[in-house]
């Protein structure tokens, strides 16, 4: 499953990077109720820039969230608020968040922030 | 039952005031040490606290770990902690932490006991529903451990008296439940230099991290969320859903970092913050992670480039900010005119009239589950949220109900009577039956069950 070829990549000639995308405090609901996606993506984005977090929460958008309800993941182009992200266990803040250009077998990790108690 | 609580009342009464004559003996010192820096100030009056034969015994077990030891047993007397929130997170929290001999314990809350909070709200019980939580709390540790101070805080934590509460305390357990008195702890925390240990769960996950510890140099909840999430996302266990044990081990992770807090020398271990995640359902169930350290331009603990921008104890004190607000208010429903409506009285007629309607209930599946009304059809919410974001969503809808006729009465309801109403207004908004036809129930199932008018119906 993870080996699979994206055929549209291949057309272009472009290579891909697997990754590990991973959702929890229930943004999994959001990616059919699946926590963990193990997921390729193109090594460079339509502007042939590396890859990096931005591109990847775009691609994410259009291509693994089923659910309509996009604002509940991005507003206004960026993560909403309340959401953290984290590269392989750290806050993004410390990798350059949406800068941060993305290696293969890469693990990132969306958090929602809850506030029950 | 009554005569009980007037008696704990009046037992509460009394400690209150002699707590207060305590205090106001010792105010002189209180106004020193609350502008030291930390260590916490108990950590100067090493002599002042003693323990009791009885207390040896008791804390014995804890007292031999070498990460514990007589000054950790010390300290721990010697400290002062508040609880905000003692529901689910507040309840096991508050346990451990009298169970383990913390001098003084704070606990602030405005509700009362209900049935639905026993399932996760331990230290509180059946006899005490109907009881102000903050009584029945302290009834039980009190119980568990006669010797803390429990000071009862029987309101809720406000701009107007946090300050005040505050400053008499060394820690905050941050046991809330909204991200708007999670701003206000973390404000007035940052201003009086004392540590959060904030925890929250819901449905089957929980998050636990330990803020502006030591106060001054790590991060604080504004570091870490510096924007208020949309109104519309933050989900209570009301509605999501909790699972007791889940939001419980919450609560005793919070215990476990509060007395590491007050048992360490914070001097010598500054670690980086982390945040744990708790996934009760997840392959790896326990995650840590690395978070941000403290952020230069915060508005609560940094120097904001707009130096106006800093929030200051006046600035809390005189009503300056306004959380509520900040976070986006609370949804108020005001989606329908009155003769959009009817009671649940009004639709038992109805029913009972035998007039031929369509009774549709929007509420999600594991819900509807649970308990439905006689012939109802179930559509979730989220399917007419979802026709939104189709080309047309008249069209999405009323594809929805191919089969069902249009020349009939249309009932919306769902649990608490405001997803009914919007989805009343995209019935008619999508003219697929006579404008004037489509009405929502009011109250949802709770109401038809809290009013009695069918019988017995489960409320849950």
């Amino acid at each position: 499953m993870g080996e699979q070829q994206d055929p549209s990549a291949d057309e272009v000639g472009c290579k891909l990077i697997s990754l590990n995308i991973e959702f929890s405090g229930g943004l999994e609901m959001l990616f059919s109720n699946q926590r963990s996606h193990r997921i390729q993506i193109p090594v460079k984005d339509s502007s042939e820039q590396p890859a990096n977090v931005g591109f990847l929460v775009r691609h994410l958008c259009e291509n693994l969230m089923k659910d309509k309800r996009k604002d509940l993941f991005v507003l206004e182009d960026r993560i909403r608020p309340g959401i953290l992200v984290l590269i392989n266990d750290a806050d993004w803040e410390l990798e350059g968040e949406e800068e941060y250009l993305i290696q293969d077998g890469d693990t990132i990790l969306f958090v929602s922030t809850l506030h029950g108690g | 039952m009554k005569t009980i609580l007037e008696a704990e009342n009046e037992a509460l009464k009394k400690r209150i005031s002699e707590l207060e004559a305590q205090l106001a003996s010792r105010s002189n010192d209180a106004s020193v040490t609350s502008q030291q820096p930390y260590p916490p100030p108990n950590a100067a009056n090493k002599s002042e606290v003693k323990l009791s034969l009885e207390e040896y015994k008791r804390y014995g077990r804890q007292m031999i770990l070498p990460e514990i030891g007589i000054e950790g047993q010390m300290s721990l007397k010697r400290s002062r902690v508040l609880i905000v929130g003692v529901g689910g997170l507040g309840c096991p929290a508050a346990a451990y932490l009298a169970g383990a001999g913390v001098g003084t314990l704070g606990v602030i809350d405005h509700d009362t006991v209900e049935n639905s909070n026993l399932h996760r709200q331990i230290i509180h019980s059946t006899s005490r529903v109907g009881a102000p939580k903050v009584v029945s709390a302290i009834t039980y540790l009190r119980d568990l451990n006669p010797h803390p101070n429990y000071v009862p805080h029987v309101e809720p934590l406000t701009t107007e008296n946090a300050l005040q509460i505050m400053a008499e305390y060394d820690l905050v357990l941050d046991c809330t439940d909204h991200p708007a008195i999670r701003y206000l702890i973390n404000d007035v925390a940052v201003v009086m230099n004392i540590p959060i240990v904030s925890a929250s769960a819901l449905r089957t996950d929980g998050q636990l991290i330990v803020l502006n510890n030591p106060p001054g140099v790590g991060p604080c909840y504004r570091c870490v969320w510096p924007r208020p999430p949309p109104a519309e996302s933050v989900v209570g266990c009301g509605e999501g859903g909790i699972l007791g044990p889940v939001v419980g081990l919450m609560g005793i992770m919070q215990a476990i970092e509060a007395i590491k807090i007050i048992t360490k020398n914070p001097a010598r271990d500054i670690g980086r913050t982390t945040m744990t995640l708790f996934a009760a359902y997840g392959a790896s169930p326990f995650r840590c992670l690395k978070m941000r350290g403290k952020k230069a331009g915060c508005v609560a603990c940094g120097s904001p480039e707009r130096v106006g921008e800093k929030i200051t104890r006046e600035g809390i004190e005189d009503g300056r900010m306004d959380y509520v607000a900040f976070c986006g208010g609370r949804a108020g429903m005001r989606e329908l005119r009155e003769d959009e409506r009817v009671s649940v009285a009004e639709y038992k007629e109805v029913v009972d009239k035998g007039v031929e309607h369509l009774l549709l209930d929007v509420r999600d599946k594991t819900q509807f589950g649970i308990c439905q009304l006689a012939g109802s059809l179930n559509i979730p919410f989220s399917e007419f949220e979802d026709s939104k974001h189709e080309d047309s969503e008249a069209e999405a809808i009323k594809s929805k109900f191919q089969d069902q006729p249009k020349d009939r009465p249309v009932y919306v309801i769902c649990r608490l009577g405001n997803d009914s109403q919007i989805v009343t207004r995209q019935l008619k908004q999508a003219a697929i039956f006579p404008d004037d036809q489509v009405f929502d129930i009011k109250g949802g199932i709770a109401e038809w069950a809290r009013s009695g008018i069918a019988g017995e119906f489960p409320e849950y």
